[in-house]
């Protein structure tokens, strides 16, 4: 298994970063807080940890620590647009269900 | 399904709690909405992708105004009822706007206070009210944009705003129901959205010429810290002036006489601007005016005839640049970078003036019309608290000298201007007669020695001075201003300790009847947004539930008699029904009853996992102290 995205989540991290001016990539992960337990962590990557997974998808990397993973594996990240707003969106097979805006989750 | 944006590393906020803070540049012909998303600082657009929005109010006899292109596009078949360039009347007292209103094509009104009103279709309005108008429709797009709500907000205004015109600009805010974090002039926006604090130092003068206002702002940067060395401008200075020397050249060439009407001046600026624009790139612009009856008049415009008519406008901006060098005390060639701000600056003449004047070739990277509010919405960034390492300091200056009446009508500066805010500064007065026991306190503003020649901002009186000989008696008189630029003065007498104060409330102000009536419409709109924000609440509740229900019925259905299953499923057909609706208590019932309902369900599901989890073990092979497992 392994975390993949989407062309268009890819031009967008590059885009990114590019305007950044830094960064390795995009860090994803999980942490628990959130109504349903746990919640996404979508931040810059300044730097790879020795217990990270890197994955190369289309010229961006994404970057995971070892313990998010259990809760990532196997997902794909989109960016897509909903309406006016538009933003990163998550298909993590590992969630059985997520609080109703979809911004924490469980597993 | 939400959406997400990057954050800066150790920055992801926790679940409903991210915070949105947007730049909003309010400006005189034109206003934007900026907001900083996975680190970058963008304008929004709206659906039709236009970044500008005009800052153009159209009231109609019924229903809400009419904000924007929409406005603009009908301005000149409805000249009276669409009102623009609204932000040269904030703050302006009624023989401000008297002088101004022969420029402008609105019928005016004097209301109970000194505020002057614009009679509309919709009734009066006054300044505010329609400044309120255009953020409103900013707020509404970046609420659209963003998903979520947005209520705080930083708001520029050209440096040279007084008092009045920026408690305006805030009062404006409060009716469109926007906190606002700060109010920021416009130079010092432009300079962040270049990112000149990247810079180890350095002085940069920002040059903003904009549709209504001219500003000259010089800066100096230290490690990283910003203070505005001086600031000096024009209030009344801009592109627009340039469309009427233009609108007025083509009336002396088509022959329209002095008293054309509203609807035709309209016409006329609205070709004047498009031959000016034109100009940018074409060496001439073909005009074709319609006179009305019928008749026509063709004619050109050549890019020499436009530098004829716009370089003594051009000109008179060199005026403010000397002043702010000399408050500054530096000379032009010690600034080592200059900025463009505003449309007007797309003029080549002014670009190649500026270069003159400063011997550098501009900065003008970022669109003129938008670096104001990206660098607005970078402030509100920070100052909403969503970056930690790059803390930005800003500091501002005061516009003009704060100051008391003394006797004989004269003025004692206590603050003077281009000191940089906030600030407090106190000052020790005493009496001038045996026995006096009270003081009038005279608040002025203004550079000029007399007062019959400063703007009076507010009296006040300290009474209780214990009688003394005159010039026995210490009385302390402190000016403090905050980081908006907004003044508090309050006078202590020393032995007694008797005090008194005043909050500058401008003289041109609101009255309090005014100030009531606008709070409660938006008390009123608080009350729908707050019963909204509860259904919505609910409903997330309820989909919740329903969806745990349902899946516990899939997998352990079995559990239950027909009787039980009937009951939780009539419980679900309930909720659903009053998820559907707008009844924010049905739901919250609904979702109790159902809750009710399940009880009996969810003890038996726990009981029977319990049992198939022992089923086959003995009770020592289980470690009781073992931690439970995440679920």
């Amino acid at each position: 298994m392994a975390i993949t995205m989407t062309q268009a989540a890819a031009e967008r991290v590059r885009n990114f970063i590019e305007k950044r001016g830094k960064g390795e990539g995009l860090r994803l992960g999980v942490r628990t807080s959130g109504c349903s337990g746990k919640a996404y962590v979508v931040e810059y990557a300044d730097k790879i940890e020795p217990d990270d997974h890197v994955y190369e998808c289309h010229g961006a990397k994404i970057i995971v620590d070892a313990k998010s993973l259990i809760y990532l594996d196997g997902t794909e990240l989109d960016y897509t647009r909903e309406g006016l707003n538009e933003g990163f969106k998550f298909n993590n097979p590992n969630v059985k269900d997520s609080c109703g805006c979809g911004e924490s989750f469980n597993t | 399904m939400a959406l997400f944006q990057i954050s800066e590393p150790g920055q992801t906020p926790t679940p409903h709690e991210r915070r949105y803070a947007v730049g909003i540049d309010l400006g005189t012909t034109n206003s934007l909405v900026a907001c900083v998303r996975s680190g970058v600082a963008e304008t929004l657009p709206d659906e039709q992708g236009r970044h500008l929005l005009p800052s153009v109010v159209r009231y109609l006899s019924q229903g809400e105004p009419v904000v924007g292109h929409d406005a603009m596009a009908v301005a000149h078949e409805d000249p009276l009822n669409t009102i623009a360039s609204v932000k040269r009347l904030m703050g302006r007292g009624i023989e401000d706007v008297r002088q101004l209103g022969k420029s402008l094509p609105y019928e005016f009104t004097r209301g109970d206070s000194a505020m002057p009103r614009l009679r509309t279709v919709a009734g009066e309005r006054s300044p505010v009210e329609i400044s309120a108008e255009i953020l409103k429709k900013l707020k509404k797009r970046a609420t659209e944009i963003l998903g979520v709500d947005i209520s705080d907000a930083v708001i520029t205004v050209p440096a040279y705003f007084d008092d009045a015109q920026r408690q305006a600009t805030k009062d404006a805010a409060c009716v469109a129901g926007l906190n606002v974090l700060r109010l920021l002039n416009e130079p010092t926006a432009a300079a962040i959205a270049y990112g000149l604090d990247k810079n180890p130092q350095g002085i940069f003068a920002v040059y903003d010429l904009g549709g209504g206002t001219f500003d000259i702002s010089l800066l100096r940067l230290n490690r990283g810290v910003f203070e505005v060395m001086a600031t000096a401008g024009d209030s009344a200075l801009g592109g627009d002036d340039m469309d009427h020397a233009v609108a007025e050249w083509i009336m002396r060439a088509a022959g329209i006489q002095d008293d054309a009407g509203h609807r035709q001046i309209r016409c006329l600026l609205r070709d004047a601007r498009a031959a000016k624009e034109a100009l940018t790139q074409a060496e001439r612009a073909p005009l074709h005016i319609d006179l009305g009856h019928g008749k026509n008049w063709r004619g050109e415009l050549k890019r020499d005839q436009l530098y004829a008519l716009i370089d003594p406008l051009i000109e008179r901006t060199v005026s403010p640049c000397k002043r702010a060098l000399r408050d500054a005390g530096i000379r032009a060639n010690e600034v080592d970078g200059v900025v463009l701000v505003g449309g007007a600056t797309r003029i080549p003449r002014v670009r190649e003036k500026v270069s003159q004047f400063f011997g550098r070739e501009p900065l003008a990277d970022i669109d003129p019309d938008k670096v104001v509010a990206i660098g607005a919405a970078l402030q509100a960034d920070v100052l909403i608290g969503n970056k930690r390492d790059e803390e930005m300091l800003l500091l501002d200056v005061i516009p003009l000298s704060l100051g008391l009446e003394i006797m004989g009508g004269m003025v004692e500066k206590i603050i003077p201007r281009n000191t940089t805010i906030p600030v407090a500064k106190a000052q020790d007065f005493t009496t001038y007669k045996d026995g006096q026991t009270a003081l009038l306190i005279h608040v002025v503003q203004g550079e000029r020695e007399l007062v019959s020649d400063c703007r009076s901002l507010a009296r006040f009186e300290l009474r209780g001075i214990p009688p003394m000989t005159a010039g026995a008696a210490r009385i302390r008189v402190s000016f403090q201003i905050d980081a908006d630029g907004l003044l508090s003065v309050s006078a202590r007498e020393q032995t007694m300790g008797v005090e008194s104060s005043v909050a500058v409330k401008p003289s041109y102000g609101l009255t309090d009847n005014e100030i009531e009536r606008m709070l409660r419409e938006s008390i009123t709109h608080a009350g729908e947004d707050d019963a909204a924000r509860k259904l919505r609440e609910q409903q997330v509740d309820a989909d919740r539930l329903m969806e745990a229900v349902r899946s516990a019925l899939t997998a352990d259905g079995a559990l239950l008699n027909i009787v039980e299953r009937e009951g939780i499923e009539h419980g679900l057909k309930e909720l659903q029904a009053a998820r559907e609706g707008n009844d924010y208590a049905r739901v919250k019932q609904a979702v109790k009853a159902l809750d009710q309902a399940t009880q009996t369900f969810a003890q038996r599901r726990m009981d029977e996992n319990i049992r198939k989890a022992l089923a086959g073990h003995k009770l020592e092979e289980f470690d009781m102290s073992r931690d439970k497992s995440p679920s």
